[in-house]
Order: C-alpha cells, then sequence, then structure tokens
C-alpha cells in the first residue's frame, strides 16, 4: 500500500466508496503508523483502535451492501482534544479534565460520523487551547515531526503534527486567536479558521466563546475546502451559528484568481517580521500577480491594538468558561477528594461529597477543595490568563479594561470593513517566525503573546482565514501565508489558496 | 425615637414554562435527585444554552400586567461565582451593565397603611434557576454535602421594587399582590412553600424627611409571614441601634425562622463581586412590537378587572367580589359553579321574563359566594387541607348540584352542611351522598303529620303554655320534630303543621 503521507481525503474516499480500497486497510495502516511515529512525537493524547477499526469495517460493510456512504467515507481524522466526542476521552489537554468521557458528540463529530469519517483520536494542544508551542500541554509536549526540537505551535499543535507526520489524512483544529493558522504555518500544513458563526461551536469546550471556531486542516487545499463543506452549518443547538447557506466549497475551487484584488496590509509587513517570512511571503504575492491578481497595499490602522485588546476580552470571557471546573461534577479532584465522578450525569445521590480537612467549617472546606483542584488540575498559564480575566472584569476595572477592549474590538473590525470594500481578499504572513524551538518563549508569556500578532486581528473580527504553504526557511522549516477574506467569504479564500497551491505545488 | 421604614424587595418566581430556559429539560417540582438533568443543564464542558421562547413570553407578559415597559432588545449576562450548585460557575442573568432587562418601570398599587399606596416597579428580568444542595438530611451521610440538579436551569423571573414600601405588612400585601397577578396570568404557582415564590428585601430606616438611611439586606425569608417578622425584628434592631447612638451597618443578613432573628452573612460570603459580563454564547433578543401586542391580547382577566366584574355582573358586594377574585382558582370555581347552578336553573327560568331569570341567577351568585366564602372555607379548615385539595375534592358541579338538591327541597340547607363534609372527606357526588347516608328530606305531610302529633301528644303542658299565649315555644316543638326525624324534616312543612295543630286545638 502506498504511504499515507501522500494520501488525500479527496482521492481516498472515491476509492473507498468504490470498493478499490478497504476503510479497515486505511485505518490498520494509520494506526500501525501512529504507533510507529506518536511516540517522538506526541501528537496524539487518546486513540482507541478497536472503535476506529469498527468504524472503519462499517464503511466496508456498506460499501460492499452497496448501501450510500458519505463524502469522508474511510478517510481517517485526528480530533483536536478540546471538541467532545461521544464515549472518548476528551480533556482539552488539561489534567483538570484528565477522566473526563463526554456523554455526547459535539455537531461537528455528528456531521463527521454522518459523512462517515473515522476519527481516530484525540489531539495533543495547549491546555484549553491557551497557548502557542503546545508546551502547555499537562500531559507530554507534542514535537513538531519536521524537528522534534522544535514546537509544532499551538494551540492546533497536535492536529498539525499528525498531519505533517503522516499519522492523520485530516483533523480538525479550534481557532481563538491564531490556534490553527500558527501551527499549519510552522507544520507545513493547510489550516482554515473560519468565519465566526460559520461552525457549530457546540460540544467545543470554550476558551474565548465569542473567538472559537473549530475549522479544517489537511495537506492540501482540496481536502480543507470538502472537510469544511462537511462541518460547516447552522446548528439549532448553537444561536451564535449563522444561517447562511453553505456553498459547495470543491465547485468553484479551480476557478483562478484572475482580476481578484488582493490587499497587503502594511502593518503585517513591518517591524518583528522575520526576514526570511517576508521574503517568502513577498514572493507569494509576486505569484499570485503572475496569476492575474490585482495587489495593492491596504492599512489596518488598529492593529497594533489588536494582542492588548484580544488578550483582555479572551481571559475575560476564559475566566468565566473555566469557572465550571471545580472538581464537583467531573474531572480531577485532588488526593483528598474521594471518588471523582467521570463522564455522564451524576445520578440520584451520587454527586459527590465536598471533603476536607474535617477541622475547618463547612464553607473553608469547600473553598480549600476548590483551591486544591483548580492549582493542581490547571496549568501555569491557563491560570495566568483565569487571573487575568477575573482581573479585567471586577468591579473598578471593568471601564478600563473590558469596555475598553470591547471599543476596540469595534474599531478592528471596521478597518477589515473598510479593507474589504476596496479589495476582495488580504494576504499576509501567519507568524512572525516560523517554529522556534521547545523552551525558547515559554519563560516569556509577552513574547509568546506576540507570535499571534497576525492572527489575533482576524478572530477579534470574526473574518475567516487560511494558512498555507509558501516556503522555508534557511533551517528548511516551513513558512505560512494568511489569506484573509470577509465574512462568509471562505469560498474566495479556498479559490485563491487553491491557485496559489497548484501554482507552487502541495 | 419613631422612625420610618423604608423596604424594596426582590420577588424571585419561578415559570410554569414547560421546558427548562435553556435546554428541553422538563419543568416539575420534586422528582428523583438529578433525574431532570442534560449535559447543558449541568453545563459540561463544551455546552451551549438556547433561550426558551416560552420563558420570555411570559416575562412580557407579568411586564404587561403591572405596566411595564417592554425593551425592544434585551441581552443576557454572566453573574460569576463559585458554588457547588452552581454547575456553570456563572448563572445566566440580565444585568443593566450588559443589556437591558425585559422591562423596566412599571407598578402595581397595594392597601398601604395609610390608604392606596403605588408601588413603583424598577424593573422585570429573567435569570436561570440554580440547583438545590442537601446538607445533612435524613437518609444523607451527614458528613457529605449532596447536589440536585433538578431545579437548575428552571426559568427565574426576578421582579425588583423601588424602596416604596413603608412597613412590613404593606411588604405582605405587596407580595400577596404579586403573586395573584402572577397566579392570574398563568406564569407561576406562587407556592412560597415549594420555593416557586422567593423574596429578599431592603430595609433601611429614617426619620421621616431624612435621606434614606443604610441599607440592610435580609434573605432566608420562606413565607409570608416569616417575611413580616424579619422585616419587624430588622426594623427593631436598627432602630435600637440608632437610638443607642449606634450605626446602621450595610450588610446582608439571614433570618433565623427558628431563633426568629436576622443574623449577619459571614463577611467573606458576602463579598462577592459578580464580574458581570454580556454572555457571549447568547444572541441579543430582538422583541417585536408586534410579539408584544399578541401576549398583550391574549393577556388573561387581571385580578382587579375581574372583582369590578364581580360587582357588575353578580350584583355581589365589592367585599365578597375581593374575597372571591383573590385568587384565580377561587375566581374560576365561582363562575364555574355559578354557571351550573344557572344552568341547571334556566330549564326552568326559560318562560320567565329575562328581568327575573337575570335576578334569579344573581341570587344564585349569591348563595354560591355565601356558601364558599363560608361553608367550603370551614370545611378546608377543618380538614387541613389546602384549597387545590379542596377543590378537588369538591369540584364546582357537585357545590351547584348540592346547593340545586337544598334549592328543590330535597334537603334542608342545615343537612347541606353535613353532606358537604362527607363531600370534602369523599370526594362524593352529592347525590350519592344523600343516598347513602338516607339524608334526603321528609317532605311527606302524611309521614310528618304522624310526627307531629307523636310530639304534641308527649308534651301536653307545653301545648297548654303554647296556647296561653306562650308562642315561643313553636321553637322547641321544631327541634323536637327534628330531634326525631334526625334533622331530615322539612322545616317548612313542619313549621306549617306544628302552627296549624297548636291552633287547632
Amino acid at each position: 500500500m502506498e504511504d499515507l503521507k501522500d494520501m488525500t481525503a479527496h482521492e481516498l474516499a472515491p476509492r473507498i466508496k468504490s470498493g478499490e480500497l478497504k476503510a479497515e486497510e486505511v485505518a490498520r495502516d494509520t494506526l500501525r503508523l501512529i504507533e510507529e511515529k506518536d511516540p517522538a512525537i506526541n501528537a496524539y493524547l487518546a486513540v482507541r483502535p478497536e472503535s476506529v477499526i469498527a468504524d472503519a469495517r462499517d464503511v466496508d460493510r456498506r460499501v460492499a451492501a452497496g448501501e450510500f456512504t458519505g463524502t469522508l467515507a474511510g478517510v481517517p481524522i485526528a480530533i483536536k482534544d478540546a471538541i467532545c466526542t461521544k464515549g472518548l476521552e476528551t480533556t482539552c489537554a488539561s489534567r483538570i479534565l484528565e477522566g473526563f468521557v463526554p456523554p455526547y458528540d459535539a455537531t461537528v463529530i455528528a456531521r463527521l460520523r454522518e459523512a462517515d469519517a473515522v476519527i481516530l483520536g484525540k489531539t495533543n494542544m495547549d491546555q484549553f487551547g491557551m497557548g502557542s508551542s503546545n508546551e502547555n500541554t499537562g500531559f507530554e509536549i507534542c514535537r513538531n515531526p519536521l524537528d522534534t526540537d522544535r514546537v509544532p505551535g499551538g494551540s492546533s499543535g497536535g492536529s498539525a503534527a499528525a498531519l505533517a507526520a503522516g499519522t492523520a489524512v485530516l483533523a480538525l483544529g479550534e481557532d481563538t486567536g491564531g490556534s490553527i493558522r500558527q501551527p499549519a504555518a510552522f507544520c507545513g500544513v493547510v489550516g482554515l479558521k473560519p468565519t465566526y458563526g460559520r461552525v457549530s461551536r457546540y460540544g467545543i469546550i470554550a476558551y474565548g466563546s465569542s473567538f472559537d471556531q473549530v475549522g479544517p486542516m489537511a495537506r492540501n487545499v482540496e481536502d480543507c475546502a470538502r472537510l469544511l463543506g462537511v462541518i460547516a452549518g447552522h446548528d439549532h443547538m448553537d444561536t451564535t451559528s449563522s444561517s447562511e447557506a453553505v456553498p459547495d466549497y470543491t465547485a468553484t475551487l479551480k476557478r483562478g484568481i484572475e482580476g481578484l484584488r488582493i490587499g497587503v496590509p502594511e502593518e503585517y509587513m513591518a517591524e518583528g517580521l522575520d526576514g526570511a517570512v517576508k521574503e517568502s511571503v513577498g514572493r507569494a504575492i509576486e505569484r499570485m500577480e503572475a496569476l492575474g491578481a490585482r495587489v495593492e497595499s491596504v492599512h489596518l490602522p488598529h492593529t497594533e491594538y489588536a494582542v492588548a485588546a484580544y488578550y483582555i476580552l479572551v481571559t475575560a470571557e476564559a475566566s468565566s468558561n473555566l469557572a465550571r471546573y471545580d472538581g464537583v461534577k467531573y474531572g480531577y479532584r485532588g488526593d483528598d477528594g474521594g471518588a471523582s465522578a467521570g463522564g455522564g450525569a451524576p445520578t440520584a445521590g451520587e454527586a459527590g461529597g465536598v471533603t476536607g480537612s474535617q477541622a475547618l467549617a463547612p464553607e473553608d472546606r469547600l473553598s480549600a477543595m476548590y483551591g486544591s483542584v483548580r492549582s493542581e488540575g490547571f496549568g501555569l498559564e491557563v491560570k495566568r490568563r483565569i487571573m487575568l480575566g477575573t482581573y479585567v472584569l471586577s468591579s473598578g476595572y471593568y471601564d478600563a479594561y473590558y469596555d475598553k477592549a470591547q471599543r476596540v474590538r469595534t474599531l478592528i473590525k471596521g478597518d477589515f470593513d473598510q479593507a474589504f470594500e476596496k479589495v476582495d481578499l488580504l494576504v499576509a504572513p501567519t507568524t512572525p517566525t516560523t517554529a522556534f524551538h521547545i523552551g525558547d518563549k515559554i519563560g516569556d508569556p509577552l513574547q509568546m503573546y506576540l507570535s499571534d500578532i497576525y492572527t489575533v486581528p482576524i478572530n477579534l473580527a470574526g473574518v475567516p482565514a487560511i494558512s498555507l504553504p509558501c516556503g522555508k526557511d534557511p533551517d528548511s522549516m516551513p513558512i505560512g501565508l494568511q489569506i484573509i477574506g470577509p465574512h462568509f467569504g471562505e469560498e474566495r479564500i479556498l479559490r485563491a489558496a487553491y491557485a496559489f497551491e497548484e501554482a507552487t505545488g502541495p | 425615637m419613631n422612625y420610618e421604614a423604608v423596604i424594596g424587595l426582590e420577588v424571585h418566581a419561578q415559570l410554569l414554562t414547560n421546558s427548562k430556559i435553556f435546554c428541553g429539560c422538563p419543568v416539575a417540582f420534586g422528582g428523583e435527585p438529578n433525574s431532570r438533568v442534560c449535559p447543558i443543564c449541568l453545563g459540561m464542558p463544551g455546552v451551549l444554552p438556547v433561550l426558551n421562547r416560552r420563558a420570555v413570553e411570559y416575562t412580557i407578559r407579568m411586564a404587561l400586567a403591572v405596566d411595564g415597559r417592554v425593551a425592544e432588545t434585551s441581552a443576557f449576562a454572566r453573574k460569576n461565582y463559585f458554588y457547588p450548585d452552581l454547575p456553570k460557575g456563572y448563572q445566566i442573568s440580565q444585568y443593566d451593565r450588559a443589556g437591558e432587562p425585559i422591562s423596566l418601570d412599571g407598578g402595581i398599587e397595594i392597601e398601604g397603611e395609610d390608604g392606596p399606596r403605588f408601588v413603583r416597579l424598577r424593573r422585570i428580568h429573567l435569570e436561570e434557576e440554580a440547583g438545590k444542595s442537601i446538607h445533612s438530611e435524613p437518609g444523607y451521610d451527614p458528613d457529605l454535602s449532596y447536589i440536585d440538579f433538578n431545579r437548575t436551569g428552571v426559568p427565574l423571573m426576578e421582579i425588583v421594587s423601588e424602596p416604596d414600601i413603608r412597613s412590613p405588612r404593606e411588604a405582605s400585601a405587596y407580595l400577596a399582590r404579586l403573586r395573584q397577578i402572577l397566579q392570574y396570568i398563568g406564569v407561576c404557582d406562587g407556592n412560597m412553600d415549594e420555593g416557586s415564590l422567593r423574596c429578599d428585601a431592603n430595609v433601611s430606616i429614617r426619620k421621616p424627611g431624612d435621606p434614606l438611611g443604610e441599607l440592610v439586606e435580609i434573605k432566608n425569608m420562606n413565607s409570608m409571614r416569616s417575611m413580616e417578622r424579619a422585616l419587624e425584628f430588622e426594623i427593631e434592631r436598627q432602630a435600637d441601634l440608632l437610638d443607642d447612638g449606634g450605626r446602621v451597618v450595610r450588610q446582608t443578613r439571614l433570618w433565623n425562622e427558628e431563633e426568629r432573628e436576622t443574623f449577619p452573612m459571614r463577611s467573606k460570603e458576602e463579598a462577592h463581586d459578580y464580574r458581570y459580563f454580556p454572555d457571549p454564547d447568547l444572541v441579543t433578543v430582538e422583541i417585536a412590537r408586534s410579539w408584544v401586542d399578541e401576549i398583550g391580547e391574549d393577556l388573561p382577566e387581571l385580578p382587579d378587572v375581574r372583582m369590578q366584574r364581580f360587582v357588575e355582573d353578580y350584583g355581589l358586594p365589592q367585599d365578597m367580589a375581593r374575597q372571591l377574585t383573590e385568587n384565580r382558582a377561587r375566581a374560576d370555581y365561582f363562575e364555574a359553579c355559578v354557571g351550573q347552578v344557572a344552568g341547571d336553573a334556566s330549564g326552568e327560568a326559560a318562560s320567565q321574563d329575562s328581568g327575573e331569570a337575570s335576578g334569579k341567577a344573581a341570587g344564585d351568585a349569591r348563595t354560591v359566594s355565601n356558601w364558599m366564602l363560608s361553608e367550603l372555607l370551614r370545611v378546608q379548615h377543618e380538614n387541613r387541607m389546602d384549597q387545590q385539595t379542596l377543590e378537588e375534592r369538591i369540584p364546582p358541579d357537585h357545590l351547584a348540584q348540592l346547593l340545586g338538591q337544598i334549592k328543590e327541597g330535597k334537603i334542608s340547607g342545615k343537612i347541606g352542611k353535613d353532606v358537604l363534609d362527607v363531600m370534602a372527606e369523599s370526594g362524593k357526588a352529592p347525590a350519592s351522598v344523600i343516598e347513602e347516608q338516607g339524608l334526603v328530606q321528609i317532605s311527606d305531610t302524611g309521614e310528618l303529620e304522624g310526627v307531629v302529633d307523636g310530639i304534641l301528644a308527649e308534651h301536653p303542658d307545653d301545648v297548654a303554655d303554647y296556647r296561653a299565649g306562650k308562642t315561643k315555644l313553636l321553637g322547641f316543638f321544631m327541634g323536637q320534630v327534628m330531634r326525631a326525624t334526625q334533622g331530615k324534616a322539612n322545616p317548612k312543612l313542619v313549621n306549617e303543621l306544628l302552627r296549624k295543630k297548636l291552633a287547632e286545638g
């Protein structure tokens, strides 16, 4: 059998549907590769081979019986651990959710199952999506398969690393401030953050609710388009999901970019940008011009405030979203906690007791339990962000921080609205540098936050953007090109990305 | 020193929707712990709320009933605090800083200390109910705390008044009035015992004319009576403090029903900064004017209007009409019963002219009203039943039938009361009670004549006294006949017979 690394979903699914290739063969091959390669990479947190094989066999059985199978029939897909999978442990890579087995599927997972994709397992990430390097995982650090001394990026680093290592054909990531695009750039794969509201958030473990979007990750643009088509669309379980019709993203993919107006934000090509990245992105822009696009320079004047506004708003939301992890209902309860409930609803009389030092008053014992559960269960960066978020929302500081940051967000949205009156798409680097070495930035959170400088504004504005490879630096580490579109401009983004990919080779 | 109390109330009413506010779990009281829960109301990772339209509709209904101003757009906010029975670590509520509540302003009129008083409302908003913590209750390990999440996510409407209330009695009147309206418009059962209606109070005192004093919040008042007691205690406590030259400290206090005292909450517990901010999981609610109009058109008749109608349509005195309309169930019962009585009578009345017929209906209404407000309440009391149970045992058509039997002379009014007692105990129809107990009135003149003759024969001296002018003795003879017939004799006939026989001699 050919190397899985060279396989694409759009080729694989038709072959499985025709019976030429068995889904079970593909699944076994993938599991073998995971077993072989993953110990050095740690892209996966949980893999359940039995259910992978069972799902694949079911596809084969239905193909053999001449029954209908979905667009992703038999395609092995890796799932970021922030996405709830029924019956499969989901931890957000945090110890505080260790042992949590959701009794429900996220809507995107239900849609993948309907499309007959084969879910391989859950991928590593920065805890709760908080990080840009995967060093904030609560478990083993995920490494970049292209250079295992380097980070795969974050927070969807595991998904990107699995694709780069060839241990998955497709992957789901989730992007709050760059968490799909930055690891895609660092690992040399393709990742798209859809318009806010394009994909249901039901069952996605919330970090920054007004930013979070699940998106497709793949080794090529066409697969990305296909996967987006499967997961996109309104969901009655998520009132923030849009009822905007979902187009067939593959239908217009090959129409080229002749005449498309492309803007290059000057603020994104400025100070702090690595030379090799700048050069590579510059060449990509020239290439697009050569393909018929009209390139012009544009301004996004409020860019410099984006990172600050983002870290106020996202941590405010996170401080509230993460309050539910208190050791009472599921997940980590600490050593003195007695029975910590697993997944599922607590049953009658099994809600669990609040224990602690008997010498303390009940209220103090409760506080002590919260204290130990949350201190031990959450990682450092998570705690830092909870404290930051708690602070910016607290009485007396709300107006100075949260409220002001909301106003900055409105200005940044305005920047994009104005830019998209002049141009069809924006093109920029995804990250200021290529993948850095493990340990390089973990001691300096501000440096780490600044690695999101080109991706964060897109989340603040809620617009879609893709990252795809556009070259390599002198160390052979991949460089990501970011293509940004207006609200619900995914079709246009994918078309431009495809044209560029075709012209440069995947 | 005389002080004036300044009181504002925050009332929480659980809404009678079928499902919870943000998920599809059923709303019902009690049930096996944690049997009415789902990942959404348990706040499991990744779940999202979807707003129950009916809960918004009920809140608008209340707003319209109290002349509130319904917002065009309303938003939800998160109120953040840690407690084990709050599964998400925040309560979805509404907060001024983070979007308008569903209704602002409005108010209700109550019977005040000196005449009618208008209590203004500040706002009405919607939020979700928390779960129930269980500490050392029978059947549970006393060393552990338990949580029942059945209640979590039940829609809760909060009605906040301005500090326009001036005494504990007015506070009671206000709460009773709110409860009455809630029940009338069918959005809350108003049951304080089960906690579906709850109340917190803000109290301060001042010398008349002075600016507002330091405010104390009182929680944990679980009935109308405990609220009155708590307020009385608190006003006195504050007055004593001021009289002794001390000052009132702004704080939250808990009412302790056993000790009959308020105690300060631990300062740690009240030092909450709820960090409200707009809930990013819920979109802004847009309330179309046409929807509000529609809800307004379907608004059930409000208590005041109904009371006035009772006065006009049934010719009842104001006082009686007020008692009958005190709660919607009772008013409904009355009208159902009058309808039955009038319906039964309309056959006979058909040939008579309409003026007489309506006069008759008014008479029937008066009879029904008399029986309801005296006999039904008596039976309810004696049997220690609640109103609902009584009304189930004696449905309106049964009472109508009973009054019919009395009217037709089948039984006496006095026997009717005994029949009512049996009806309350057994739930049987009056006809079968009368039948089973052999209570049919003796209206057979021949039979009664025999009894009367016998009694007169037994008491020749009394007969002689009567005939000598001691006519008061008629009552004595009546009593004797009634005793002999176990009260079943038709009193009108007996009266006639006695007069005739005594006159004959």
